[in-house]
């Protein structure tokens, strides 16, 4: 196996409480090639999101290793770009600032990048908008936008577009991967959509809950632009659906248990 | 001359009060029409910066004039049943005089130049008082607001400070410094630190945690951190306690004066009242409230001028 950008090895996480404690991660193996698209999908509890802020550097305490191109995870930084499920944007900031953030917007090959990236999340003549003109959509691009400038190896992506509508969802998949073609960028994105996870990943991974560990990584050799009215994608939507209902009898069971 | 013009200026603009509410309502109006405007065009084109730059601006005026204009009704009707009373000659002018004959000392006052030369002295005493009270509230309050460490050093003693009324201990401050100047503005400095220094110090401490994570995602050296994310988030706690540091400064003011000067619109006070001169008790008074009211205008514009990024409820 090639030397891969991202390994999680023997990942283990578990979050102390007052009753005990929470085994969020258990035994996570997961590397990831430059350039994949990875996407993550479990029912909530499952640690998907947790497993995203360990890769960030935005949680620790784990045990194992997590190394991105080949040196050990220590914090958060430009090299791993994050978005979050809200855009998080300064709401003083207009787009264009909000994008450089403490970038200086009068240096000519930053002004340059900002205004390409503009181009590639379609947001031209908003450049001097703020956030609270935005619809849920443009500001995610925005972050999106934000994360690209610093040429993050990797974009973390964790649920970002759950709190969008139906259609804006389908739009902003659409824009992200054109982003991705263009860009190449390696993308771990989290979601609990599963046509949103086939639809975008070279892999889908399914967690499950309790502890959270990985069932089964599924891939998906459908060519992109994919389409998901096809035969082949109900398919491998199916597939994954198995996995997951198979996921959701397991939490029923141990609910039952309690 | 000049002065009698400008009173009744004064007066007429408080008489306008009858038209410049409903301005305040057409300012209501026009603001639905400009969302309405935002919302039509939000898929297509964005506001032009110009544009909402200048409607900010014209937001400001129209809320400064319907500010003015509503709030004008209850002193308008009141001066008009007042000087009714004293016309009427049931109430005794000595006891209270009525408002023109308030109006006829205030412009005395400002042709012999008495006026403006006190109200220079009372304003540059708050003025001082307040600019070294505030710049050190804001000093202490960043310094609270950002490091655990100094809060708990500080705070404790600071909070015990605050609940002790800075008028209380202005007697002690005039034993310590005597009547001059430094006395004046040392009650007034102690007074104007409390509001700034809290809510600087809360402002700080109410920044979104999740932007604070998204500061450390895209790397921010400590000092950007100060300056792009902690500072302008703290904004609006920071312009609210100078708000209210001005209005305590100029409590401060009115104390002080009144305990011994020789200048000031305070020390104008206490000699009226001495002299049974009851109009310009007035004239002082009304002075302390118009200036006061003005300079809690200014900073109403200047919080909307710095603070139209925030998407929260105007009422």
């Amino acid at each position: 196996m090639e030397e891969a950008l991202l390994s999680i090895s023997n990942l283990n996480k578990r979050f102390e409480s007052t009753g005990g404690h929470v085994q969020a991660l258990y035994n996570v193996d997961l590397h990831v090639q430059e350039g994949e698209f990875i996407t993550v999908i479990g029912p909530s509890g499952c640690g998907k999101s947790t497993l995203l802020r360990i890769v960030a550097g935005l949680d620790n305490g784990y045990t194992g290793s997590v190394t991105l191109g080949g040196t050990e995870i220590g914090g958060p930084g430009i090299d791993k770009g994050f978005i979050f499920q809200e855009h998080r944007l300064f709401p003083w900031l207009t787009v264009e600032k909000n994008i450089a953030s403490d970038l200086p917007l009068g240096n000519k090959e930053i002004r340059r990048k900002v205004d390409e990236l503009i181009n590639l999340v379609k947001l031209n003549g908003f450049e001097k908008s703020y956030p609270r003109e935005l619809s849920g959509g443009m500001a995610q691009r925005v972050a999106i936008a934000r994360a690209l400038l610093r040429n993050p190896k990797i974009l973390l992506l964790d649920e970002p577009f759950g709190a969008l509508d139906a259609f804006t969802r389908a739009h902003m998949q659409t824009v992200l991967l054109d982003i991705w073609r263009a860009n190449k960028t390696t993308m771990i994105f989290v979601t609990h959509d599963i046509d949103e996870a086939v639809f975008l990943g070279n892999r889908v991974v399914i967690l499950e809950p309790r502890p959270g560990k990985i069932r089964k990584i599924v891939p998906v050799d459908l060519p992109y632009p994919r389409k998901k009215t096809t035969s082949s994608f109900q398919e491998l939507r199916l597939k994954v659906l198995n996995y997951f209902e198979k996921v959701d009898e397991l939490e029923l069971i141990d609910g039952a248990g309690i | 001359m000049a002065g009698q013009l400008s009173w009744i200026n004064g007066y007429a603009h408080e008489t306008k009060g009858g038209w410049t509410m409903s301005d305040g309502v057409e300012a209501i109006f026009k603001n639905t029409t400009r969302v309405r405007d935002s919302l039509d065009s939000s898929d297509a084109a964005p506001l032009p910066i110009k544009k909402s730059k200048k409607s900010a601006a014209a937001i400001a005026w129209k809320s400064l004039l319907s500010d003015w204009g509503t709030g004008a009704i209850i002193p308008v009707v009141t001066i008009f049943l007042w000087q009714l009373a004293g016309s009427t000659g049931l109430i005794s002018a000595q006891f209270l005089p009525t408002p023109l004959s308030i109006a006829r000392a205030f412009t005395d006052l400002l042709i012999t130049g008495e006026l403006t030369h006190h109200l220079g002295v009372s304003m540059g005493r708050a003025g001082i008082g307040f600019l070294i009270g505030g710049v050190l509230g804001l000093l202490f309050g960043v310094l609270t607001g950002l490091f655990r460490s100094v809060e708990y050093v500080l705070d404790p003693s600071v909070q015990v400070l605050r609940l002790v009324p800075h008028l209380a201990i202005a007697p002690l401050i005039i034993l310590w410094f005597g009547f001059g100047e430094m006395s004046k503005v040392v009650i007034i400095l102690t007074g104007s630190f409390f509001p700034l220094y809290i809510n600087t110090f809360m402002g700080i401490r109410n920044v979104d945690n999740k932007l604070f994570e998204v500061s450390r995602v895209l790397g921010f050296s400590p000092y950007q951190k100060l300056r792009r994310l902690i500072l302008p988030a703290a904004l609006p706690g920071i312009l609210l306690g100078l708000r209210l540091s001005l209005a305590v400064a100029w409590i401060g003011l009115v104390v002080a004066e009144l305990i011994g000067s020789q200048s000031g619109i305070g020390f104008l006070i206490n000699e009226a009242k001495q002299n049974s001169n009851t109009e310009i008790v007035f004239v002082g008074i009304i002075i302390f409230a118009i200036v006061g009211k003005l300079i809690d205008s200014l900073f109403r514009i200047i919080e909307r001028r710095f603070l139209f990024w925030r998407d929260s409820y105007e009422g």
